[in-house]
């Protein structure tokens, strides 16, 4: 049969954001795909050349708009290798603390995008009510729901409030009971199994030779998570299991996330737990000379910032790393053989930011 | 001695690489760009590097140096190859044959810097137009304002 291409983009509710899969399909058969990005392109790296290294967070902020925090945390790393100074430790853990609140919050947005995308409307409005009590928490100890501004090179912004842990824990035992629903609106339901077990199989092999990481790369079976491989700020001092399943299907990399919300809640138990007293902040040089990079496992996976400094107060060169960006291109191999029908449960199950992915 | 002194005595017996640790599970490599891909097979064969986190093109004042971070994930540490290449003639060896993960930061470093990347499979721009002109990270390439923030007192006008 002939053979053609099929733009599902730039605007289709697959996309999530603004980018192109041109599909090649032979009947309902897809046979190849090429994703084309770059329509949200802001020139992040050139922007950031012209601004001080401290003002650089607010930008660092919006380059995902659903994660805000642990982008602002990776360059805050970056820059504080380059200058040789270290956060205390009341500021590594409040880092720790928000970065998973936000993980949460991230993950309950990629849930509310996947139900939609499957017809399970039901999960949208359900996972945007429990994302809404985790904004409420983040907007308490940084004063924003998004886009926080909230860490610095040196530590965070503020400490957290009176009483705060007393609220997280409460968020967190009700958010433990109301995930059970949401795993069973989607794991009872016939087609969601349908749509997705065995759809977008990706092998472990492939998922490490195309960089894919983060959640994708632990549904494909690797054991990879940088909080326990390479761990920073107060994440050596806390105990966690990274989630790992062996399919590397669309349905594994769904219940990566779902398990992964639980082991945040943990791990925020811990961080409170075990929260020093002292300062939260030092004050860090405003010129800086040298290099120094740092990566984090992003809610989507290996995030990294590389920043040059020349003695100015400006970064002579940022580069920024998106898990997104590598992931993105290895959906071909996901594609390739599936039907048509199939593009949405495949690619809604990598979860895309093309904020991140297009800098 | 971890992996990261085994990774710089290899590297500086076969290549006469300056290798230095940065921290722990972390090396810095600085090599020439006609060392790249030998480097890159080696690390790949002897130490099983088989991530590539990225790649970053930096614009030097006498030349250019392309930045390859390598991860491998089975002995857990990371390489940093600075590998340098002159001014007037900005092209480099291209390491997609060995890891496929480097077609997409290969194509963005030719796109905003304007390297070029020999034996790359599809070499063409990803994130800016096809038809756009310049490759706007070069330091040639201006900004429209120089400072971002000017104080209105400075100035002389307004409150």
């Amino acid at each position: 049969m002939a053979e053609m291409w099929i733009n599902m983009g730039p605007q289709h509710p697959m996309t999530h954001g603004l980018w192109n899969l041109r599909i090649k399909v032979d009947g309902e058969t897809i046979v190849d795909a090429e994703p084309e990005i770059g329509y949200l392109h802001r020139g992040y790296e050139k922007i950031m050349e012209v601004r001080e290294f401290q003002k650089n967070v607010v930008l660092t902020d919006r380059l995902c708009y659903v994660s805000s925090i642990t982008w602002s945390h990776c360059y805050c790393l970056a820059c504080e290798e380059m200058m040789g100074i270290e956060a205390p430790p009341r500021g590594q853990y409040l880092r720790v603390l928000t970065n998973e609140l936000q993980r949460i919050a991230s993950h309950l947005m990629w849930l509310a995008a996947y139900g939609p995308d499957l017809g399970l409307l039901t999960a949208l409005l359900w996972a945007l009510r429990e994302r809404e009590l985790f904004l409420d928490l983040l907007q308490l100890i940084t004063g924003a729901r998004m886009n926080q501004n909230y860490p610095r090179i040196g530590g965070v912004r503020n400490d957290m409030p009176h009483d705060f842990d007393k609220y997280c824990l409460k968020v967190i035992a009700h958010f433990r009971k109301k995930l059970k629903d949401h795993e069973q609106v989607f794991e009872q339901s016939k087609l969601f199994q349908m749509r997705t077990v065995g759809v977008g199989r990706l092998s472990r092999a492939d998922a490490m030779d195309w960089g894919v990481t983060g959640p994708n790369l632990r549904a494909c079976g690797a054991n990879v998570d940088l909080r326990a491989m390479d761990p920073y700020d107060a994440y050596p001092d806390l105990s966690f299991e990274p989630i790992v399943r062996t399919e590397g299907d669309s349905y594994a990399r769904y219940k990566v996330r779902m398990e992964e919300m639980k082991v945040s809640c943990d791990l925020i138990e811990q961080a409170l737990a075990k929260m020093p007293e002292g300062p939260y902040r030092s004050k860090p040089p405003r010129r800086a000379e040298g290099e120094g990079f740092r990566r984090t496992e992003d809610s989507r996976g290996e995030a990294l910032f590389y920043v040059i400094g020349d003695g100015d107060d400006r970064p002579y060169r940022v580069k920024i790393r998106s898990p997104v960006y590598s992931s993105i291109f290895a959906a071909p191999l996901m594609m390739r053989g599936n039907k048509v029908a199939d593009v949405v449960a495949i690619m809604g199950s990598i979860d895309v930011c093309v904020g991140e992915m297009d800098k | 001695m971890g992996v990261e002194g085994e990774v710089i005595g290899k590297l500086r017996d076969r290549f006469r690489a300056d290798a230095a640790i940065v921290r722990d599970r972390v090396v810095r490599v600085g090599i020439d760009r006609n060392d790249l891909v030998p480097v890159c097979r080696f690390l790949k064969e002897a130490f099983g590097v088989e991530h590539i986190t990225c790649i970053t093109a930096v614009d030097w004042r006498d030349r250019y140096e392309c930045v390859y971070h390598l991860t491998s994930w089975s002995r857990n540490f990371m390489v940093q190859i600075n590998a340098r290449i002159p001014k007037d003639d900005p092209r480099i060896d291209s390491v997609t044959p060995l890891w496929n993960g480097a077609n997409v930061h290969e194509r963005e470093a030719y796109d905003l810097m304007g390297i070029v990347f020999d034996g790359h499979p599809n070499l063409v721009r990803i994130l800016l137009p096809k038809d756009f002109e310049y490759h706007p990270l070069r330091k040639d390439f201006p900004q429209e304002v120089d400072r971002q923030y000017v104080s209105r007192r400075k100035i002389g006008g307004g409150g």
